[in-house]
C-alpha cells in the first residue's frame, strides 16, 4: 500500500540589488575589491552610526514589485532583525517585517506549456551581511575570517506561497523571475557569485489532503540544475521517509552538489526569537500613487509580453520565442538583428545556435560585450542571401568574426571566400569531380539519387565551399548521364 | 570663570588670548580634576593647537564666530575622530573612532577647543555617573555626592570651572538631571533637531545632543552652533534653526507657564518644591501667566521608558561582541563563548541588567504585552503635552525630585530610575527641555527648574530661562572648590 | 501582562552575556522587581491607541544613490581585536 504524495515547495529568493552604492550608506556595491577596502563606519556597524535609505533601491523594489502584480503597501517601515553572527556588524539586519513594501502578487510559469500562476506573498527589502572565510571547512576550521564589503549591498526579499508543486516547476519559477529581474534592470542574476540566491522550503502531503505536511527549509542551491536536483533528491527523501513510517523533521537542510544528497545542519533545535522591532533609526516611508504611478511608466516590455509578441509578429515558435526572451539584452540583440536583415526565423536560428553556442553566458554582460553587433550579423546573413558566401562558409566566417571583432566583408574579401557562381569556372571542377569519382557516377546510373548529393559534396571540398551549391546541383545534372 | 560670551568679548578686544585660556583651564583641571574627576581623556596638544589658530584668526581680524576658541568638554559618547571614546565602558575602553560626529565637525568648523572627553554612566545608563566603569564623578558643590548623570562628567566639568560649556546626551533626563545637580544651564533639545550621527546609541528613539553652560546664553550659543538638519541622521529635521540668542532679552510678559500638577509626588525633597514655588512666583512677577495644567499619564511614564529603553539598547548594544573593535575576553576556544564572555566581562551591572530588560521586552511572546503596550502608552504621554500645549506655552516643574545624594546612597536600581522621573516623560514626546539653577537647599546644593516646550520651540525656553536668570542671583555662584 | 518571573537562563542566551551564578540570581530579584513596577502599565486602558516609534513624526527621508568615498582597510581594522591581513578574525564558528 503505497500512498500518493504531492510536492508542495514555496520559494524564498534574494536578489542584490544593482544600485551604485549600498543600501544605507554611500560605500560601492561593486564586486571584487580587496578585503574591508568598500566599507566605511556605517556598513560596519561602528558605534554611532545611523543608516540612511537609498532612494534607488526602494524605486527598483518598487518597479519588481509591480512587474508581480503585487499590491504594494501605502506605508511600509524597517524593522531590526536580531541574531548574532559575525558577518553581520551590528549582529542585527535591518529588514521588514510586519510592513513589508509590497505582498500579494503572482508570476505566470508554464511547465510543458500549461501556464500556472504562483502566487507571491511577499516582496520586502533589507540589507546583505559579509562574507566568512573558514580556514578549512566550517566544521573544521579553527577560526574564520570576516570580510565587510558585501555587508549594506541592498537585497530584495522575494518569497513565494507555497504553490510550487515540482522541482520543474520551482526552476521554471526561478528562470522567469530572474528574466523579470534582468529585464528590470534591478539585479545581474548571477547565481554562481551569489547575487541571485534562492532557499526552497519542501514538505509532502497525501494527494488531495488539505493540509501541509512538515516543511525541510533547502539551502545552498547556487545554480538552476542544484535547485532541479535539490529538490527532486528532496521529495524522494521525503517520501521514502514517510513510506517507512518515519517523521519528517523539521530543519535546514544543506545541498551537496558534489554529493548528489541533502544534508541536516544539525543545527540544536533551538527556535529563533528574531526580535522584531521597528527600526528607530528610519522613519517610515509613505509610498505615494503618484511615485507608484510614474515608477510604472519606466517598466519596460516584460519577458512574458515579449514572448508572446515574438510569436505573434515574427511569427517565430513558441520554443524560440520562450528562449529569445530569457534575457532582455538577448532578445533586444534579436529584435536589432531583425531590423537589419527581415528574416526572423532564420535570424533566430543563428542566434539560438550559432550566437549562443560562442557565448560565455546568456546574461546581460555577456550579451553586452558580445564582439559580434547585432548589424554585423545582419550583414552576414544578407551575404548569404546575395549568393556571396554560402551558408556553409558564413558558419566560418561567423566564427571569425566572434574571435577578431571584424565584419563579416572584411574576412571574406580577405580570406578570398567569396563563392564561385561562375557557371564557366565551377564546370571545370565538376568535370574534374566526375572524373575521379567513377564508383558515384555508376551508383547514379544505376539509379541511386545519393549519388548526386555525394558529388555535390565533392565539388565543395574541392572549391573549399566557396562553391554555389544550386549552380554546381544544376551543372552535375546537366553532365550526368541519364540513369539508366 | 568667564562665560562663554564674555570669553569672545575678551578675546575680540584682546584682553586675554585663546592659548592664555586654554592654558588656563588646562591647569585648572590638572589642579582640580584629581577630585572632581570629570575627565576621562584630555587632549592637552590638539586644544592648544586649536588655541593658536584661533589666535591667528583674531589676529587676521576672522574669528569664525562666537565660539571660535571657547574650550569645551565633550562626554564620551560622542564619537570623536582619533581620540577615544569609550561611553565609560571596558568594552570600549580602546576604542579610536576613525571618524567625527556630525556635533565634532560642526563644533570644529565653529572653532571651538575640546579640552577632553568627560566621564558618563556607562553607555549613558544612570543618574549618578557612578556607572562608570572606571571611577564616579564628584559633584563641585560637595565632593562626597554624585554630579548626576548620565553626564556627570560634563556637568561637573562646568560646574567646576573646568570647561567654559560642554556637551551631553539625553535619553531619560541624561542633561537635565546633572545639570539641575550641578547647578548649570542644561538643554535637551527636540528630538531630531540635533544631528545623533556620532552619538554612540543608547535609546535611539529618545537620544537627543544637547548642551551644558553656565549660563542661559552660553548654552544658546553652543545649540546654535550644533543644531539643524544633517543628511546622515535620518530622523534629523530640516525645520530651519531660528536665531538663539536673538531670542534672549525678549521678556516674557504674557507668556502663559503651566504648572503640571501630577509633578508634585510623595518623597519629593521639600526645598526643591519650595524653590521650584518660588521660581513660578517669580516668573510671574516678570510678567508670565501661570496655570494648572494636567498631565494624567505621567504616572505610567517611567514604566513606559523602562521598557522602551532599554529594548533599544539591548539591540543597540548587540555590536559589542569582541569582533570589529573594543574588547574581547581571552580564552574563549569557539566564538559562543569568546561572544558570551566579552559581553559579560565587558559590560557592567546596570548595562547588562537594562540589556537583560530590553532583551525580554523584546522577545517572542512578550513583544505586545511590554514593547508593545509601551509604545501605546507613549502615544498618551505625547497626547497630554499636546493638549497642555494648546493652552500654555511652556511648562515649569522640578527638574528632579531630590537634589545631590552622597556616592553609594542609591543601591537599588529602581530606586535610581525615579530620579528620573520628570524627565522622562519630556524625551518620550520627543520635546526639548531646559534645566536651569532656582536656588540651593540650606546645605548648599543646587536645585534645577525645568521648562519644557512646544516641539522645536527651543527659543521660547531660552528666553524664559535667560528672563528668570537675569531676575535671579543663582547663576552667578559657584562652588568652592579647595 | 504575563508573569515577571523571568526566564534569565533563556534571555541571557538570547543576549550572548555568560552570567555567574551569583549574578544570575541577582538579576533574577532585581529585575523582578523592576518588572513588578512595570505591570502598572495594566492599569492603563490602551484599547485603539496607535504606537509611537517616532515622537516627532516624518516620512520618506532617502538619499540619492550616490558613491561616497569609503575608509581605508588599515583604519577599519584598527580597532580590531584580533586581525589576519585585511581581515577580521573570529574563532571557530559553531553553530547554536
Amino acid at each position: 500500500m503505497s500512498t500518493d504524495y504531492e510536492t508542495v515547495i514555496g520559494l524564498e529568493v534574494h536578489a542584490q540589488l544593482l544600485t551604485r552604492s549600498k543600501m544605507f550608506c554611500g560605500c560601492p556595491t561593486a564586486f571584487g575589491g580587496s578585503p574591508n577596502s568598500q566599507t566605511c563606519p556605517v556598513c560596519q556597524g561602528m558605534p554611532g552610526v545611523l543608516p540612511v535609505i537609498n532612494r534607488r533601491a526602494i524605486e527598483f523594489a518598487i518597479r519588481t514589485a509591480l512587474a508581480l502584480h503585487c499590491t504594494i503597501n501605502a506605508g511600509c517601515r524597517f524593522a531590526r532583525k536580531h541574531y548574532y553572527y559575525p558577518d553581520m556588524p551590528k549582529n542585527y539586519q535591518i529588514s521588514q517585517y510586519e510592513e513589508p513594501l509590497a505582498v500579494e502578487g503572482w508570476l505566470e510559469v508554464a511547465v510543458d506549456g500549461a501556464p500556472r500562476r504562483i502566487g507571491i506573498e511577499r516582496l520586502h527589502m533589507e540589507e546583505d551581511v559579509g562574507k566568512l572565510i573558514h580556514e578549512g571547512t566550517l566544521e573544521t576550521a579553527r577560526a574564520s575570517l570576516v570580510d565587510f564589503n558585501r555587508s549594506g549591498v541592498p537585497l530584495m526579499e522575494i518569497v513565494s506561497k507555497p504553490d510550487v508543486r515540482s522541482a520543474e516547476e520551482a526552476t521554471a519559477y526561478l528562470r522567469a523571475l530572474r528574466a523579470i529581474l534582468l529585464y528590470l534592470g534591478v539585479c545581474d542574476g548571477n547565481m554562481e557569485e551569489g547575487s541571485f540566491r534562492c532557499d526552497a522550503n519542501i514538505s509532502l502531503r497525501p494527494r488531495g489532503s488539505k493540509e501541509y505536511g512538515v516543511k525541510v527549509e533547502i539551502k545552498n542551491m547556487n545554480s538552476f540544475k542544484n535547485v532541479q536536483h535539490a529538490l527532486e533528491f528532496e521529495a524522494r527523501r521525503q517520501a521514502k521517509a514517510l513510506a517507512a513510517g518515519e517523521r519528517i523533521v523539521q530543519e535546514t537542510r544543506l545541498w551537496e552538489a558534489d554529493k548528489g544528497y541533502t544534508l541536516s545542519m544539525r543545527s540544536k533545535e533551538y527556535a529563533h526569537d528574531y526580535r522584531y522591532f521597528p527600526e528607530p533609526d528610519l522613519v517610515p516611508l509613505k509610498v505615494e500613487q503618484r511615485w507608484v504611478d510614474q515608477l510604472r511608466t519606466t517598466l519596460p516590455e516584460l519577458p512574458v509580453v515579449r514572448q508572446q509578441r515574438f510569436v505573434s509578429q515574427y511569427g517565430l515558435p513558441a520554443y524560440d520565442a520562450e528562449l529569445l526572451t530569457q534575457s532582455r539584452a538577448l532578445a533586444d540583440y534579436y529584435e536589432a538583428a531583425v531590423r537589419e536583415y527581415p528574416k526572423p526565423k532564420i535570424v533566430s536560428n543563428w542566434v539560438l545556435s550559432e550566437l549562443l553556442r560562442e557565448l560565455p553566458g546568456d546574461d546581460e554582460a555577456a550579451i553586452t560585450r558580445c564582439p559580434i553587433p547585432p548589424k554585423n550579423l545582419a550583414r552576414l546573413l544578407a551575404l548569404i542571401d546575395d549568393g556571396t558566401i554560402s551558408g556553409k562558409i558564413a558558419k566560418d566566417v561567423f566564427e571569425k568574426m566572434y574571435r577578431s571583432g571584424e565584419d563579416a566583408e572584411t574576412i571574406v574579401r580577405r580570406e578570398g571566400l567569396v563563392q564561385v557562381a561562375d557557371a564557366g569556372a565551377l564546370a571545370a571542377v565538376v568535370e574534374q569531380v566526375l572524373a575521379a569519382n567513377a564508383p558515384a557516377v555508376e551508383d547514379w546510373k544505376k539509379g541511386k539519387k545519393q549519388s548526386l548529393g555525394f558529388l555535390v559534396g565533392q565539388v565543395m571540398k574541392t572549391t573549399q565551399g566557396k562553391a554555389n551549391p544550386a549552380i554546381v546541383n544544376q551543372l552535375l545534372l546537366e553532365q550526368l548521364p541519364k540513369p539508366s | 570663570m568667564p562665560t562663554i560670551a564674555e570669553l569672545g568679548a575678551r578675546y575680540r578686544s584682546g584682553e586675554t588670548t585663546p592659548t592664555q585660556v586654554v592654558e588656563s583651564y588646562l591647569q585648572r583641571i590638572e589642579t582640580l580634576d584629581p577630585q572632581v574627576r570629570a575627565y576621562l581623556t584630555l587632549t592637552r596638544e590638539s586644544a592648544l593647537a586649536r588655541a593658536e589658530a584661533t589666535e591667528k584668526r583674531l589676529k587676521a581680524g576672522k574669528p569664525l564666530g562666537p565660539l571660535d576658541g571657547v574650550p569645551l568638554a565633550i562626554k564620551d559618547v560622542i564619537c570623536t575622530k582619533g581620540v577615544r571614546t569609550t561611553c565609560s565602558s571596558k568594552i570600549l575602553e580602546n576604542f579610536v573612532p576613525p571618524y567625527d560626529a556630525t556635533v565634532m565637525v560642526r563644533l570644529n568648523a565653529a572653532g571651538a577647543v575640546m579640552l577632553g572627553k568627560t566621564n558618563m554612566d556607562e553607555f549613558a545608563m544612570g543618574s549618578s555617573t557612578e556607572n562608570s566603569a572606571f571611577f564616579p564623578t564628584r559633584n563641585p558643590w560637595d565632593l562626597a555626592r554624585v554630579p548626576g548623570g548620565s553626564s556627570g562628567g560634563s556637568a561637573a566639568a562646568v560646574a567646576a570651572g573646568l570647561a567654559a560649556g560642554a556637551l551631553g546626551s539625553d535619553t531619560g533626563g541624561s542633561i537635565r538631571q546633572p545639570a539641575a545637580f550641578c547647578g548649570t544651564v542644561g538643554v535637551k533639545p527636540t528630538y531630531g533637531r540635533v544631528s545623533r550621527y556620532g552619538l554612540v546609541a543608547f535609546a535611539s528613539s529618545l537620544d537627543q545632543i544637547g548642551p551644558f553652560a553656565a549660563d542661559v546664553r552660553g548654552a544658546a550659543l553652543l545649540l546654535q552652533a550644533i543644531a539643524g538638519h544633517d543628511p546622515l541622521d535620518s530622523t534629523s529635521t530640516d525645520i530651519p534653526v531660528p536665531d538663539y540668542p536673538a531670542a534672549l532679552g525678549q521678556g516674557i510678559q504674557g507668556l502663559r507657564v503651566g504648572i503640571p500638577s501630577e509633578y508634585v509626588i510623595e518623597g519629593m525633597d521639600p526645598e526643591v518644591g519650595k524653590a521650584v514655588s518660588a521660581a513660578i512666583e517669580a516668573l510671574k512677577g516678570l510678567g508670565a501667566k501661570t496655570e494648572k495644567v494636567s498631565l494624567p499619564t505621567t504616572n505610567y511614564a517611567l514604566a513606559a521608558y523602562y521598557l522602551i529603553a532599554p529594548a533599544e539598547a539591548s539591540s543597540n548594544l548587540a555590536r559589542y561582541d569582541g569582533v570589529k573593535y573594543g574588547y574581547r575576553a581571552a580564552g574563549g576556544k569557539d566564538l559562543i563563548q569568546m561572544y558570551g564572555r566579552t559581553r559579560a566581562e565587558g559590560f557592567g551591572p546596570e548595562v547588562k541588567r537594562r540589556i537583560m530588560l530590553g532583551t525580554y521586552a523584546l522577545s517572542a511572546g512578550y513583544y505586545e504585552a511590554y514593547y508593545g503596550k509601551a509604545q501605546r502608552v507613549r502615544t498618551l504621554v505625547r497626547r497630554d503635552f499636546q493638549q497642555a500645549f494648546e493652552r500654555v506655552d511652556v511648562l515649569a516643574c522640578p527638574t528632579a525630585p531630590n537634589v545631590a545624594f552622597k556616592l553609594g546612597e542609591k543601591e537599588d536600581p529602581l530606586q535610581m530610575y525615579l530620579c528620573d522621573v520628570f524627565t522622562i516623560p519630556v524625551n518620550l514626546a520627543g520635546l526639548p527641555g531646559l534645566s536651569l539653577p532656582c536656588g540651593f537647599t540650606q546645605s548648599g546644593l543646587p536645585i534645577g527648574l525645568q521648562l519644557i516646550g512646544k516641539p522645536f520651540d527651543e527659543s521660547t525656553l531660552l528666553s524664559a530661562a535667560y528672563a528668570y536668570e537675569q531676575a535671579t542671583p543663582w547663576h552667578a555662584r559657584a562652588p568652592a572648590l579647595p | 501582562m504575563p508573569d515577571p518571573k523571568i526566564d534569565i537562563e533563556h534571555v541571557a542566551r538570547l543576549a550572548r552575556l555568560d552570567l555567574s551564578e551569583p549574578e544570575k540570581e541577582r538579576m533574577r530579584s532585581q529585575l523582578d522587581a523592576i518588572l513588578t513596577y512595570i505591570d502598572k502599565l495594566r492599569q492603563l486602558n490602551t484599547e485603539g491607541v496607535e504606537p509611537t516609534s517616532h515622537a516627532i513624526p516624518m516620512v520618506n527621508v532617502m538619499r540619492e544613490d550616490e558613491v561616497r568615498p569609503c575608509l581605508p582597510a588599515g583604519e577599519m581594522l584598527a580597532n580590531a581585536p584580533e586581525r589576519e591581513r585585511e581581515f577580521f578574525r573570529v574563532p571557530k564558528i559553531i553553530e547554536e
